[in-house]
């Protein structure tokens, strides 16, 4: 009997029968004389244009170049497949949100910086945690040491949360949390808080990351093995769908991977894989596709080949919108719109001659508008070597007001729409990923291919390709190894004190002397009795638990003495 | 990639180097960039895995005998941690093995490392070439220090 073939193998050939092979005689023409005799006289250096994801790029693009349905597979912005925008007029319905991701040292300090934004008309909060909050250890562990406050803000019980949120109406704002691992924590205590101010979880909304595939791929923030922290999302999951249905339980990054060396259509392939997980657990919770897709959303990277990135984004959004509909039966065009945040690319800004990083921020910014992005984050030029100063943040933004309010990137929709070369490529992006999608399904998903390392393995395999180009001199980074300048002068850059490491310390004892352990204990007990229980939604006990002001630490050590840690597979 | 002088010391047993990311930081490419170069390069390499502590990256140095033992840190943490691998590494007597670091390390930082014995502390964009030529000049002044 014949094994039926996967979806994405069938999809890989009808995208591949798009392009009709016929001969484009007046190209032949006018390679065999005008190009060629040019070529004579102009002595052109061959380089062998590639982009990050190794598309050989050709020197001319022509009608012949555009897929034999066009006009199906781009369609309308606002309509299926939504390859040009997901919104009718984009732009000038709603301009993408300038969102700039922010967070540091203790709470006190970031309730200052909130309150700053928001009365400067700011809605979309952003906070960044710190790095023993992201793996969930507290602020006294000795892991901790020299780590607080440093890469963001430091949670270790409801206290700190309520620090942050002081003074500030949750039914107002929207907040986006960057955390993963302990993303049920950090919602659980945002939840926690919107109840002390009387609101309706249903009337509260935000945005954490969640998105544990990738930080097994790319970012390696983990506590717990693959399957435990997947039934947590499957939990806040369902939970949200029901009780807190503006809450985004997960966003789901390429932006990481990327980070971590993966090139655009290894980006684009490992994350929509990724989020076709999420799609198939929440169907397999019993939950109807179109109730809760609609809230899954992304988060890409925009990096320095320009047009690959907008070919990205492009592609990104039809491969979605197929998807959902054809494999996962969704009805509402809303559940196949892909909405996506992106931030510009950390890796490609050199810690040499810092300021030419504001132009290459420039440059991503555009591709990031030109691909159709909701929300976008620009990275800041002294960002190569630390967390950015004010000044550098406020060149950030500004780079985004100036694109946004002087050049007139922002006045028509999808303007690179039907150029031969842009749809081309986004289509070839969309072929490469497809095979991507084919041979991850057969190698059992992508649960299977993350746990035996063949992602990782393919990440690395591609940064160090990249990096003996780089030596080779195949590609250029300026700077660095074309137009290299001796002595080159130090830049102010940002340190983070040790006061915040004292203040968190010194929280914490008076939070653990002054709660009843009896009710820290019995929350954690039922909690464990709810993990224990495939069949009970953990959330609600989380709840409980931070409200009987356990320790981040605490609540994960539940999980820890049941599922145990996670050694990741052999990379390189 | 070693020559003239050392090849024979080398030449029984390749340099052996560990690499390692003490701290609570899970920005690994550089460090699987390093792994694959070293390889290439003919070393042995080990890779202590994500967040070890620093006593357990000292344990590992010792136990499998390297040469060298490569730190990297990209969260700011580089002058509490490197220091407590260096600190135990005093402590215990080890002189035999090579300390040397590099990630996002400011310019300023650096002579408090090198103090300490931490050599190396490259950024990004620095040539593998002259990252594999540090590595290889430490661990010849490490297998001197064994055969001795």
């Amino acid at each position: 009997m014949a094994e039926e073939q996967n979806y994405y193998h069938t999809k890989l050939e009808e995208i591949k029968g798009r392009f009709n092979e016929r001969e484009d005689k007046s190209l032949k023409r006018w390679r065999d004389t005008t190009l060629e005799q040019w070529e004579k006289i102009s002595n052109p250096v061959y380089g062998d244009y590639e982009n990050s994801s190794g598309i050989k790029i050709k020197d001319l693009y022509t009608e012949n170049d555009l897929p034999s349905d066009i006009q199906e597979i781009s369609g309308f912005p606002g309509e299926y497949p939504f390859t040009r925008g997901v919104y009718p007029n984009m732009y000038r319905g709603k301009l993408w949100t300038m969102r700039m991701f922010s967070g540091f040292g203790s709470p006190e300090d970031t309730n200052e910086r909130l309150k700053y934004l928001i009365s400067h008309g700011e809605t979309g909060l952003s906070i960044a945690f710190d790095m023993p909050t992201l793996y969930a250890y507290d602020c006294d562990n000795k892991k901790a040491v020299g780590e607080i406050g440093k890469c963001g803000v430091n949670v270790t019980t409801l206290k700190d949360m309520e620090v942050i949120f002081d003074g500030i109406d949750l039914s107002k704002v929207t907040t986006s949390m960057t955390i993963n691992a302990p993303a049920h924590v950090l919602t659980a205590m945002y939840f926690a808080i919107a109840q002390k101010q009387g609101l309706d979880l249903n009337s509260v909304g935000g945005t954490v990351q969640a998105d544990i595939l990738k930080e097994y791929i790319a970012q390696k923030e983990w506590i717990y093995p693959p399957e435990a922290h997947l039934r947590i999302i499957r939990d806040m999951m369902t939970f949200c769908t029901d009780h807190a249905r503006k809450w985004n339980y997960i966003s789901i990054s390429g932006y990481h991977i990327r980070e971590a060396g993966a090139s655009a259509v290894q980006e684009l392939a490992f994350t929509l894989a990724d989020g076709f997980y999420y799609v198939e657990m929440g169907k397999k919770a019993g939950l109807d596709v179109d109730k809760f897709a609609p809230r899954l959303s992304f988060f890409f990277n925009s990096s320095i080949n320009f047009f690959e990135e907008i070919a990205k984004m492009r592609a990104a959004r039809r491969i979605w919108a197929t998807v959902l509909k054809e494999k996962f039966g969704a009805k509402n065009p809303r559940t196949m719109m892909l909405r996506f945040h992106t931030q510009t690319s950390g890796y490609s800004l050199t810690w040499q001659q810092p300021l030419n990083n504001i132009i290459r921020t420039t440059v991503e910014a555009m591709a990031a508008i030109l691909g159709g992005t909701q929300s976008l984050h620009t990275n800041s030029y002294d960002e190569a070597m630390a967390l950015p100063t004010e000044d550098a943040v406020k060149i950030a933004l500004r780079t985004q007001q100036i694109l946004a309010e002087e050049t007139g990137i922002a006045d028509t929709v999808d303007p690179l729409g039907g150029s031969y070369y842009m749809e081309w490529l986004t289509n070839k992006m969309e072929e490469e990923a497809m095979k991507y999608f084919d041979k991850i399904e057969s190698m059992g998903g992508i649960l299977e291919a993350v746990k035996s390392g063949y992602i990782q393995r393919e990440i690395a395999a591609t940064s160090y390709r990249r990096q003996k180009r780089l030596e080779d001199g195949k590609e250029v980074m300026v700077g660095v190894n074309r137009h290299v300048e001796d002595n080159e002068k130090p830049l102010n850059i940002l340190r983070i004190g040790k006061e915040a490491e004292e203040r968190q310390i010194n929280r914490l004892k008076a939070v653990k002397s002054g709660r009843d352990e009896d009710s820290v204990r019995k929350a954690l007990n039922d909690l464990r009795n709810a993990f224990l229980d495939e069949n009970k939604n953990i959330m609600p006990y989380v709840i409980e638990a931070v409200k009987s002001y356990a320790t981040i630490e605490e609540i994960s050590n539940v999980g820890r003495e049941i599922y145990g840690g996670w050694k990741e597979p052999v990379i390189v | 990639m070693v020559d003239g002088k050392n090849q024979s010391l080398f030449k029984e047993k390749p340099i052996k180097i560990l690499l390692a990311k003490p701290g609570i930081d899970g920005h690994d490419r550089g460090v699987f960039v390093l792994a694959k170069a070293f390889r290439d390069a003919g070393m042995e390499v080990l890779y202590a895995g994500l967040l070890p502590t620093p006593e357990e990256v000292v344990d590992t140095a010792v136990n499998e005998d390297v040469d060298v033992v490569a730190l990297s840190l990209l969260n700011g943490a580089h002058m509490t941690v490197f220091k407590k691998v260096a600190d135990l590494m005093r402590e215990r007597n080890i002189d035999d093995i090579a300390l040397v670091g590099g990630g996002t390390i400011p310019d300023e930082d650096k002579p408090a490392l090198e103090s300490m014995g931490i050599t190396g502390n490259y950024g990004p964009g620095t040539p593998l070439a002259v990252i594999i030529d540090h590595v290889t000049s430490r661990a010849t002044e490490s297998r001197l220090r064994k055969l001795r």
